[in-house]
């Protein structure tokens, strides 16, 4: 069940995002499919994160619009974003790092829970209940991304590769229609990546639509269908692996223009 | 089964001991301090039920500072809210006030009702701050316990001003059997009026225990876990679905109903409410309690309240006349009389309180940030203490 | 969901966000325009020369405030702490000078001659000198080890030394006001039927020279320059070879002789001082720095100007028990309102 269902789950429209007078993102469009493993990438400071940071509602764009599953979420909240079902990692990795593995999960889980004030005042059956199926899913998903064994261990005393695969466990304890990965190989070993990308599409087959930003052309080949390529803020390129590899704007941003 | 040997872990609770420690020590010390004097225990009891005020508060406070990380230099203006509520509702006050009419609402109702009207001004007051900046919210705190206790001076009016309210009605049990054992006949006494200071005490174990049971359930909760998130990632927190300024704001009126339950818990006892109880220093000196007692760990924030309270309420009080007769013993009884600007050791020794109080603050913080029972999580933070500057955005900041 | 609708069409596009701000702008604007009508109401009904004599007193307080407010904003704008013993080490200058003063052979009640000019200039010196001794000592004991600990740490130490300083004024001097000695001329001249004294002629010249003097320093000198960069971007600087503890120490050096200017010239003019001064007047130019936009000097010279003149007026035309309150009010409104200040900068949060 991979590219067979061709309805966008994310509508990138015409975004522009500028901070004073840099235009970080300058009116970038593209469409994300519902179930397929879409990448976005591009040299340093192409704006990647930042666009990342728009759709989530950390810095809403300037103009433009993103539309979700058919909603308009431009400058939604991170949580209401998160909560509509968008999950995602950070390139310099944000756990919470003086909590255990498992509550960085369980955390996860907050928007998708229903326990109010009142039931954890008093330890109500629904709050006992919804407790116990939210460790369990926890431990599910740290088993999911290959980390159980460091469930009890404060997440900054986890390997850096564990933290990585800890983050995409958090981020999919939302509940995500659509998971946001910024460059979730990076610092890997070749072995790690391999790795990751067998993880990657684990979770799509779990049917959750995967967007990834990648420095490495080389995981990006392997793994998505579909790459949009970004240069100083300006979409230059989108298309298959091949289209891009091949396209001359692509070549240059990358390797510089040879004059 | 797998998920019991999993929840092992993180349901065990390190301060189990502390508790029972604890707990022993609440239900023993009025029996020893009683072997002790000889019977004559009343005036201890009172000093004892007045330090669990401030346990009341520390607990408070805790959930604010300790859990959300949020820093409030005023809540002794939700205590001074609280102990008015009582007041205003409990005592022939009222009558000379413009309304003209005495109110007198049993003190079990007006705890809850004050618990309400100090959360509700820490909502009022959190909800347009909340989205600043950590100190900003420190500063507007201050600025608020600053202005209330003004305002209840200034507002001759409707609080007598610094004359204060006195004669507030002595709370009762809502129901009290009298019996054979007490030479009378079987009855049902429905206004049983609290005035031994064991009374007074075993109330107050009551309460704390039951404040302990309420937090300790929020700690480990879907809350507890926001506030830790907020207060070590907001933006990680807010991306994973986490309203931060809604938990902030919960932390912060959470803590400001403890404020108040335990300000009409005071005026109470105390039968007596005035301006000059809820300044700077009382907010200090719940903080003091926090962090020396380890913010985020209840036991240590308990064992951090009643120690600040012996040294500030028992032992400063005493020092004074401790230091005159050490001195005339070790033959220095000059010292004790006052020449120009040294005041006696007596009087000197007494204004020491606002320089330890600094020290005190100074040196934990430098020292052992953790405090004396750190929890976990904050021992961990504090001890590695060199976090990197990381720049964290203002996940709310509007882009203008 | 229904909220997130609602959310997103709020702040679909940013002119409503802008919208609301203008509204919230005026509001304030409307506020002070109400006490600025009040005012004037009370001014027409006492006359003019009362006015005069209220504006002078509120020039002379605010050029005070002004100053101390210069070392929180300093602060603050450099490593971002509330520097909250900085108001007692305004309260330090004040008991230390007047203790000097006696010293230096300035007596109350002695003729002032051109010898007691020169002992008074060397009671100046003197006292800013020892401030500032302070400040850096306070810095570097009690700020500098926390300098990457969580924030909430250093805010607390802070508080710490501030009440560490108070016990220790409250040692020395004990707990009711301090008589300063009166040792300038009472005279003066007549100014639209308002008396103009040598006092407030010489509080409101200092506190102009001395903004003036910070003003230029900032600008134009190398480690002025320097405490513009680190302040920007303290990671940036570091990389551009500026010593950064140097500088921060420096910092807190220029503050606090602002500071200890200031107390003496509270002293001076107010000819009394109590050991719990620092906590109010800091309260107060604290406040200031607020309303001019933390971080900014001339943000903060202004707002003590204005924080000074607004709260002797209170003090003049209406119930001064109230004047605290209103001060407060004004802080907490500002901060709700309108973080930055009126002329603040916007800070990232750290």
């Amino acid at each position: 069940m991979t590219v067979e269902a061709a309805a966008p789950i994310l509508r990138v429209d015409h975004v522009t995002k500028r901070f004073g007078g840099l235009v970080a993102v300058d009116d970038v469009t593209f469409d994300v499919k519902k179930g397929e493993i879409f990448a976005l990438i591009g040299p340093n400071g192409a704006g990647k994160t930042t666009l990342f940071n728009g759709i989530t509602g950390i810095f809403p764009p300037t103009t433009g619009r993103v539309i979700f599953q058919d909603r308009e979420i431009t400058g939604a909240k991170p949580h209401q974003v998160a909560t509509l079902g968008i999950a995602r990692t950070f390139q310099n990795i944000r756990l919470f790092e003086y909590m255990s593995a498992l509550d960085n999960v369980r955390l996860g889980q907050h928007c998708r829970m229903s326990a109010k004030l009142w039931d954890s005042l008093f330890k109500t059956p629904l709050e006992r209940r919804e407790e116990r199926r939210v460790t369990d899913r926890a431990i599910e998903l740290l088993k999911f991304v290959g980390i159980e064994r460091y469930t009890h261990t404060y997440a900054r005393n986890l390997p850096y590769g564990s933290q990585r695969r800890l983050e995409i466990a958090r981020a999919l304890a939302t509940n995500p229609a659509l998971l946001l990965l910024d460059e979730p190989a990076a610092g890997f070993t070749p072995q790690e990546k391999v790795e990751l990308m067998g993880l990657v599409h684990k979770i799509v087959d779990n049917g959750v639509t995967v967007f990834l930003i990648e420095h490495d052309m080389k995981v990006v080949m392997g793994v998505s269908r579909r790459i949009v390529v970004l240069d100083h803020g300006e979409k230059i390129a989108e298309g298959t692996p091949e289209q891009v590899r091949n396209d001359q704007r692509v070549i240059e941003a990358y390797l510089g223009k040879q004059h | 089964m797998l998920r019991q040997f999993w929840e092992r872990g993180p349901r065990r609770d390190p301060n189990t001991i502390a508790y029972v420690v604890l707990l022993v020590a609440a239900i023993f010390f009025p029996i020893l301090v009683n072997v002790i004097t000889g019977g004559n225990s009343s005036s201890i009891m009172t000093v004892a039920a007045d330090a669990g005020v401030y346990v009341l508060l520390a607990i408070g406070l805790n959930v604010v500072v300790g859990f959300a990380g949020l820093l409030d230099l005023g809540y002794a203006a939700f205590f001074a809210i609280g102990a008015y509520t009582y007041a205003f509702l409990a005592s022939d006050h009222m009558r000379v006030t413009p309304l003209g009419e005495p109110i007198h609402v049993s003190f079990w109702i007006v705890l809850v009702i004050a618990m309400f009207v100090a959360a509700s001004f820490g909502v009022i007051l959190g909800a347009p701050t909340l989205r600043l900046r950590g100190d900003y919210l420190a500063i507007v705190t201050l600025g608020f316990g600053e202005i209330v206790p003004r305002v209840f001076r200034n507002a001759a009016g409707w609080t007598s001003g610094v004359n204060g309210i006195s004669a507030l009605d002595i709370p009762s049990l809502p129901l009290w059997l009298q019996g054979p054992w007490s030479g009378d006949p079987f009855a049902v006494v429905p206004d049983f009026k609290i005035i031994s200071s064991i009374g007074y005490y075993a109330i107050m174990v009551i309460l704390v225990i039951i404040c302990v049971i309420l937090v300790r359930n929020l700690q480990r909760s879907r809350l507890g876990r926001a506030w830790m998130a907020v207060r070590e990632d907001e933006v990680a927190a807010a991306a994973m679905g986490v309203n931060t300024v809604a938990v902030k704001l919960l932390a912060f009126s959470i803590g400001a109903a403890f404020s108040g339950f335990a300000g009409t818990y005071y005026a109470g006892k105390l039968s007596l409410v005035s301006p000059e109880n809820f300044g700077f220093s009382v907010s200090i000196t719940i903080l003091v309690m926090v962090v020396l007692g380890g913010m985020g760990n209840i036991p240590g924030v308990i064992t951090g309240a009643l120690l600040v309270y012996y040294v500030i309420f028992v032992l400063l009080q005493q020092l004074p006349e401790f230091a005159v007769n050490f001195v005339t013993s070790i033959g220095l009884g000059g010292l004790v009389k006052s020449s120009g600007d040294y005041p006696g050791i007596a009087e000197f020794i007494s204004r020491l309180k606002f320089l330890v109080f600094g020290l005190i603050l100074v040196i934990v913080m430098l020292v052992r940030p953790q405090g004396l029972l750190p929890s976990r999580q904050r021992e961990q933070e504090l001890q590695k203490g060199v976090k990197e500057d990381t720049v964290i955005e203002d996940v709310n900041a509007e882009t203008t | 969901m229904g909220t997130i609708g609602e959310a997103v069409r709020r702040r679909r596009s940013g002119l409503r966000a802008g919208v609301a701000g203008r509204i919230l702008d005026f509001a304030l604007i409307a506020i002070i325009a109400a006490f600025l009508i009040l005012l004037g109401t009370k001014v027409v009904a006492q006359g003019g020369s009362f006015f005069v004599q209220i504006l002078t007193f509120a020039v002379a307080n605010g050029g005070i405030y002004a100053l101390i407010a210069l070392g929180y904003t300093m602060v603050y704008g450099i490593i971002e702490l509330i520097n909250f013993a900085h108001g007692d080490v305004f309260a330090f200058g004040a008991f230390l000078s007047g203790s000097l003063l006696p010293i230096f052979g300035l007596r109350e009640g002695g003729a002032f001659t051109p010898v007691s000019a020169v002992a008074l200039l060397a009671v100046f010196a003197l006292t800013m000198l020892a401030c500032a001794f302070l400040n850096i000592s306070i810095e570097r004991i009690a700020y500098r080890p926390l300098r990457h600990a969580p924030r909430l740490a250093p805010l607390i130490t802070a508080v710490g030394v501030s009440f560490f300083l108070e016990g220790a004024l409250f040692l020395w001097k004990g707990p009711s006001n301090v008589h300063y000695p009166n040792i300038l001329p009472n005279a003066g001249f007549e100014l639209f039927g308002a008396t103009i004294g040598v006092k407030d002629l010489l509080v409101i010249g200092i506190s102009l020279i001395l903004m003036f003097a910070l003003g230029l320093f900032v600008q134009r000198s190398r480690l002025g320059k320097a405490m513009r960069a680190t302040a920007q971007d303290r990671d940036a600087a570091l990389l551009m070879g500026i010593d950064i503890d140097r500088t921060i120490a420096a910092t807190f050096f220029i503050g606090a002789i602002l500071a200890g200017a200031g107390g003496t010239m509270y002293g001076l003019y107010y000819n009394t001082s109590v050991f719990d001064l620092g906590f109010s007047a800091g309260l107060v130019a604290f406040t200031a720095a607020v309303f001019g936009g933390i971080g900014n000097i001339y943000g903060a010279a202004i707002g003590g100007m204005v924080i000074g003149m607004i709260r002797t007026f209170w003090d003049g035309y209406f119930d001064s028990a109230w004047t605290d309150v209103m001060i407060f009010t004004i802080l907490i409104l500002v901060l709700i309102f309108r973080p930055t200040g009126l002329l603040g900068m916007r800070v990232p949060e750290k």
